[in-house]
């Protein structure tokens, strides 16, 4: 997207309820700023995330996608996050395989308590995204204004 | 092959079976459709067992099994793995069914027949390893081996992993397939190239849902692509991103449940080469998890469904090989 002829990346945060969305309101309530480009989407757990997600939040406009969930042994269902871990694993080999830049994607740990490691994890995140520039191998223009 | 057919008219004659799932010619002879018999006299004048027998006769049990009577299934090495899984999913009732392995020396493709110059073919009559082809302009021979279908030019197991009886000698697995070659030769590329050869493949796509279709692994009752309200449901431009992401969800949703039998392969009508997808689900599977065969036996879990605490993190995606 650009704003004012400057380029900013469309960043789409899976967060799970759980531990990443406190984790982000944290940063808020800690005055940590994060780019206002990355778009969170709660999620009940990151095992929710349907790999169509990633693939449509790609196809509609998205430059990165990242997934933010507890930290593996504290999800708040046992063992959703490590079946998360592997399905993601697997879906960013397959996506890497059809020559999709594996730094568009990433998955992180974030409990509630970390706000300081989500906005940086955002902040790093955007600007590597930003240095790929859009993302146009899996855009889907009918789905663009 | 004739035991085959006398096999199925002795289950049936002696009411060991009520039916007999099989294959019979389509519109021509190497155009075979699976097809369930039920009388001998069914059986005499359309069953077939020939090179051309590639369809995979599993996933038809999901619904065969559940008519009242006992059903007769040949199965060959490749599909009943597939069987198994399905068993193991519990869409198959065992008891109605009894099977027979049948003994495979790799099934043939008339189309790389056609590429080796024999057109014209009316019938084909094996002869040891060679194939004798009668055609519209006499008789040629060809090599089983050159004509195979590509799944079995790299086959893994000639071992019918679960059977009521078998007909012809059961085989071993095969660990020196070199089934991956073509993954890890499309994996040592750069991003761009892998990029072009998938756009160049994967555009092809008519969205004709064959691959879904026939697939033993997919057999949900609702599928996530028959939404119309989606938007989905069919053919988009070659440059958008919608046949790459309906084939990398295809491959996905039957990950470390694919048995690798090849039929999604086989029965696309733009010869796209899908297997290579499921293919690169297995090697990572492998890679990762431990060296998995999805319906090798009844109780071990598909790695997706299961996990470990020490897996690895997604990030080895980006730490692995492969140029940047």
């Amino acid at each position: 997207m650009q704003v004012n002829g400057e380029y900013k990346p469309t960043i789409v945060a899976f967060c799970c309820n759980w531990c990443s969305y406190a984790g982000a309101d944290l940063s808020g309530t800690n005055r940590l700023t994060y780019p206002d480009n990355v778009k969170i989407i709660r999620i009940p757990c990151s095992c929710r995330l349907n790999p169509m997600f990633i693939l449509r939040a790609f196809q509609r406009g998205a430059d990165g996608v990242i997934l933010c969930g507890c930290h593996p042994g504290d999800c708040h269902y046992t063992t959703g996050n490590y079946y998360a871990r592997r399905r993601m694993t697997l879906l960013f080999s397959m996506l890497d395989f059809l020559g999709i830049e594996r730094e568009r994607t990433r998955v992180e740990w974030v409990s509630a308590a970390e706000g300081a490691k989500f906005a940086a994890t955002m902040n790093e995140f955007t600007a590597q995204v930003a240095k790929l520039g859009e993302n146009k191998r899996l855009e889907d223009l009918r789905c663009k204004k | 092959m004739q035991e085959v057919m006398k096999k199925a008219l002795e289950l049936l004659q002696n009411g060991t079976v009520s039916r007999i799932l099989g294959w019979k010619t389509g519109d021509f002879f190497y155009d075979l459709t699976p097809a369930v018999f039920e009388s001998a006299e069914e059986v005499e004048k359309d069953f077939v067992f020939s090179p051309f027998c590639g369809a995979n006769l599993s996933k038809y049990l999901i619904k065969e099994s559940r008519k009242e009577g006992k059903i007769a299934v040949f199965l060959k090495p490749c599909d009943s793995y597939s069987f198994v899984q399905l068993l193991k999913e519990h869409r198959i009732i065992r008891d109605n069914v009894y099977v027979v392995g049948v003994a495979c020396d790799g099934m043939c493709d008339i189309e790389k027949m056609k590429e080796l110059g024999v057109k014209g073919v009316t019938a084909v009559r094996e002869d040891g390893e060679n194939l004798v082809c009668e055609t519209l302009y006499g008789e040629k021979t060809v090599a089983r081996k050159d004509a195979l279908l590509e799944r079995c030019v790299s086959c893994k197991s000639k071992k019918v992993v679960m059977f009521d009886e078998m007909l012809g000698e059961n085989g071993e697995e095969n660990p020196e397939s070199h089934r991956f070659d073509k993954v890890a030769e499309l994996e040592a590329m750069t991003p761009d190239e892998r990029f072009a050869f998938w756009q160049n493949e994967l555009s092809r796509c008519i969205r004709c849902n064959a691959c879904r279709n026939v697939c033993p692994a997919c057999s949900c009752e609702k599928c996530v692509f028959d939404n119309a309200n989606s938007g989905i449901a069919n053919k988009a431009a070659v440059t958008s991103f919608e046949e790459q992401n309906f084939h990398i969800i295809r491959a996905f949703h039957v990950a470390s449940r694919c048995t690798d039998c090849g039929e999604c392969s086989r029965v696309c009508p733009q010869h796209i080469p899908l297997h290579l997808l499921n293919r690169k689900f297995i090697k990572d599977i492998n890679e990762l998890y431990g060296e998995y065969q999805a319906g090798a036996d009844m109780d071990t879990k598909p790695p997706l469904m299961n996990f470990t605490k020490d897996d690895c993190e997604p990030s080895i995606v980006h730490e692995r090989g492969g140029d940047k």
